[in-house]
């Protein structure tokens, strides 16, 4: 392993196990707050790899969040399935769900994908609606008392338990920024980037950027899944909301803040913009005025983000 | 149930004994402001100082300042501050004041839990209490549950009644959709008719009222002839009514969202004089004011109101006491404003679900958010009847019902005459009862 292989590596593992060892140091409040933005990092990291990564924006991430949720919701819903089944079954819906939209989708490009993204968002979540009698629409329903204990192990812990949700949080957290790092290093997430960079020059070296892009796009989406199934099963709630387009704009805006293209860019995002709306809406009603001006301010000085910027100016090792 | 409905008094009715006592107590210390408001149980106050207890009560008060949920959430909030400072000046609650915290929860479900989460863990509240929403309610519920807090809604859904939530969610202050329903479905078709096509939005408000209104029809030997669900993103309705059967003899609509006044204007334009009688939830027109253009079409027609925008409508002393201290004018709107019409229907639920908290408190000698003491109020508020008409609850007086976690009252049906509501009809509590199909107390703490 070289030199920055191994900086990377040490790097990340840092990241994990401070958050790991953090949990004796956090208040309650910001307890429970870590472990959501754990989730909601997890969709920003399925988000990173479509558009840090391949250079694809999309505006309908949020039918793979709702795929993963729905996908392990309904199930523990109507059939009371356990936890652990259930977040497979939420992944594995989620992955089929942008495989197939992968394969429509994928024809477009530029503003024309960002377009169709955005459209198969909105179909997606007026579907949910008009599904009502299965999906229970906008009202959304509880898991609370189907998925009390989750099993493992022949141990049984207790979801409401803020220490469980974390370590759980933690642990999908891990699994996907580590997924997102093996990809972006291998040789398909070099083809990745380079079809970021030129396309069509990547095609004329003979790489096949359909399948890739088709390849990233799934992958993307099953991280979004991981993540909406997560949520759902720790925070006891499933509804339409989620497939909004508002809950498509929030990873853009994570991944951006944070640093599109970098592995740990998600997670700084999500963390930031989380804790600035919750100090902003202390000051003011007006709390997304804070949030744009401080977008603005990105955008203007720092348009690769807070880790882009740190990795042109100090650090060109950070993946 | 001991309810009064001309009466001063305002309290529950339960814990007969225990409020006689606390009566003798009230005589020695408090008479004044406390009788002069008719608030008796007041007398928990001597009792909670001598115990040296002079915290606040914090409720946190989970808004909707942002969203689609703004226009109620500001007349939330003007309400709860007013029933906030009045309590406060009655003596506050066992003897402490009473101090809202208020956070903007967007009225959106992710944001609403990790308000009750910030409420309940940062903030230190005793308790939550003020949502409206139904989608947010079953949002924040469940981590309400986890975290063991009394959380009180304020949302005319039928969620708490239908048991899906917890034990911890309580509806106190205003009575649920199903119960508003049923209330009304027999003066509907005794004086309008029997034959009824419904219009409604096509999401889970909306089926309330095709699901409880279709059984009550057809309880109440009618027929719907039409049951026609339209989409959220609708902008258009002329397209519609065409399928509203000739023999309809009453056009059922709910219509909420920003496309009511143009809902109302096409209906005019398709119906002309030759239209069906019309009866509307005013839940669509709350907010706006009567007079907007558009709404003509709606002169002679019938609405439900849960309390009648127009003063002097339900000509009450707690009423017109109740309307001052909110700064809502004759017509429903802001003394302040008389383009900021009121949600006058709805807001009523915060001062009254306060008065409750209020009562629940004194009457289960709550103290800190301890678990014990959380359980002892849980259980207390579990043990109401009802609550007596008053200045606390000036819409009228309460069944409650422990099992449910919900309270029952009565209804209003006004008709609209040159933009103003006129009562025609008040409903008793027993017209909105309905087969309980849950009860909380069964499930653990």
């Amino acid at each position: 392993m070289s030199t920055s292989s191994a900086r990377i590596w040490l790097l990340h593992a840092a990241v994990l196990l401070a958050l790991l060892l953090a949990q004796p140091l956090l208040p309650e409040y910001h307890y429970v707050n870590v472990a959501r933005i754990l989730v909601l990092a997890c969709y920003a990291v399925g988000y990173n790899v479509l558009l840090g990564y391949t250079g694809l924006m999309s505006l309908g991430h949020a039918m793979f969040f709702a795929l993963g949720m729905y996908g392990a919701g309904l199930p523990v819903y109507y059939h009371g399935v356990g936890a652990l089944p259930a977040l497979a079954l939420g992944v594995a819906a989620s992955a089929l769900g942008a495989a197939l939209f992968g394969l429509i989708a994928l024809r477009t490009r530029g503003v024309a994908f960002l377009i169709v993204t955005m459209m198969f968002g909105q179909a997606f979540h007026l579907t949910l609606l008009h599904f009502n009698v299965y999906t229970l629409g906008d009202q959304g329903f509880i898991l609370s008392e189907t998925i009390r204990t989750l099993d493992v192990a022949g141990a049984a812990f207790d979801l409401a338990d803020s220490r469980v949700k974390y370590n759980a949080a933690l642990g999908v957290f891990s699994v996907c920024l580590l997924a997102s790092l093996l990809l972006v290093r291998s040789p398909v997430g070099r083809v990745l980037v380079a079809i970021r960079e030129n396309e069509d020059r990547t095609r004329l070296l003979g790489y096949n950027t359909y399948l890739a892009r088709l390849l990233a796009l799934t992958v993307s989406g099953t991280i979004a899944g991981a993540a909406g199934a997560t949520y759902a099963l720790l925070f006891s709630y499933v509804g339409a909301s989620f497939a909004s387009i508002l809950h498509s704009i929030y990873p853009l805006l994570w991944t951006l803040l944070g640093g599109a293209g970098t592995t740990l860019g998600p997670l700084l995002g999500t963390g930031l913009m989380f804790y600035l709306e919750i100090y902003a809406r202390d000051l003011t009603t007006a709390y997304l005025v804070v949030v744009g001006a401080v977008l603005l301010v990105l955008v203007l000085w720092a348009p690769r983000g807070i880790l882009g910027t740190l990795r042109d100016r100090k650090a060109r090792w950070l993946p | 149930m001991g309810a009064s409905r001309g009466g001063d008094e305002s309290t529950s009715s339960s814990s007969q004994a225990r409020r006689i006592s606390r009566r003798g107590a009230l005589k020695t210390g408090l008479a004044g402001a406390a009788a002069g408001a008719g608030l008796l149980t007041v007398g928990g106050i001597p009792a909670a100082r001598a115990a040296g207890s002079d915290r606040p009560i914090r409720i946190g008060f989970q808004v909707h300042r942002t969203g689609i949920g703004a226009v109620y959430g500001r007349w939330y909030e003007r309400t709860a501050n007013a029933a906030a400072a009045y309590i406060n000046e009655l003596g506050g609650i066992a003897g402490r004041p009473v101090e809202l915290v208020a956070e903007d929860d967007g009225t959106d479900p992710r944001r609403g839990a990790e308000v009750v989460e910030k409420l309940a863990t940062r903030e230190q509240v005793d308790f939550v209490y003020g949502t409206l929403f139904s989608h947010v309610v079953i949002g924040s519920a469940p981590r309400a549950g986890e975290l063991k807090i009394p959380y009180f809604v304020v949302s005319e859904g039928y969620h708490v009644a239908s048991g899906k939530l917890n034990r911890y969610v309580f509806q106190p202050g205003i009575t649920d959709v199903r119960s508003q329903i049923t209330a009304v479905a027999g003066w509907m078709m005794g004086n309008l008719g029997k034959k009824v096509a419904m219009i409604f939005p096509d999401y889970a408000f909306g089926y309330d009222h095709r699901d409880f209104l279709s059984a009550a029809v057809e309880a109440g030997g009618g027929t719907v002839t039409a049951r026609i669900a339209i989409p959220p993103t609708e902008t258009a309705y002329s397209k519609y009514f065409p399928r509203i059967p000739a023999d309809t003899e009453v056009l059922y609509h709910v219509m909420v969202g920003p496309g009511v006044l143009t809902f109302v204007r096409e209906m005019g334009e398709h119906f002309g004089s030759r239209r069906p009688a019309v009866f509307g939830f005013v839940d669509s027109l709350e907010g706006v004011p009567m007079t907007s253009p558009g709404l003509e079409f709606l002169d002679g027609t019938y609405l439900w109101e849960a309390m009648p925008r127009q003063a002097g409508q339900y000509d009450t002393p707690h009423e017109r006491f109740y309307r001052e201290r909110v700064g809502v004018g004759p017509d429903g709107a802001s003394i302040r404003d008389p383009k900021d019409v009121s949600t006058y229907s709805h807001m009523f639920g915060c001062w009254e679900t306060l008065f409750a908290i209020k009562e629940a408190v004194e009457q289960s000698g709550y103290r800190d958010p301890t678990p014990a003491d959380r359980k002892a109020l849980i259980e207390t508020l579990e043990g109401f009847h009802g609550f007596n008409e008053g200045r606390s609850h000036p819409q009228g007086p309460k069944v409650f019902d422990g099992r449910l976690h919900q309270c029952f009252g009565q209804q209003f049906v006004s008709k609209v005459n040159a933009g103003k509501l006129e009562v025609v009809h008040r409903t008793a509590i027993e017209d909105s009862r309905y087969e309980p199909a849950a009860d909380y107390t069964k499930m653990a703490l």
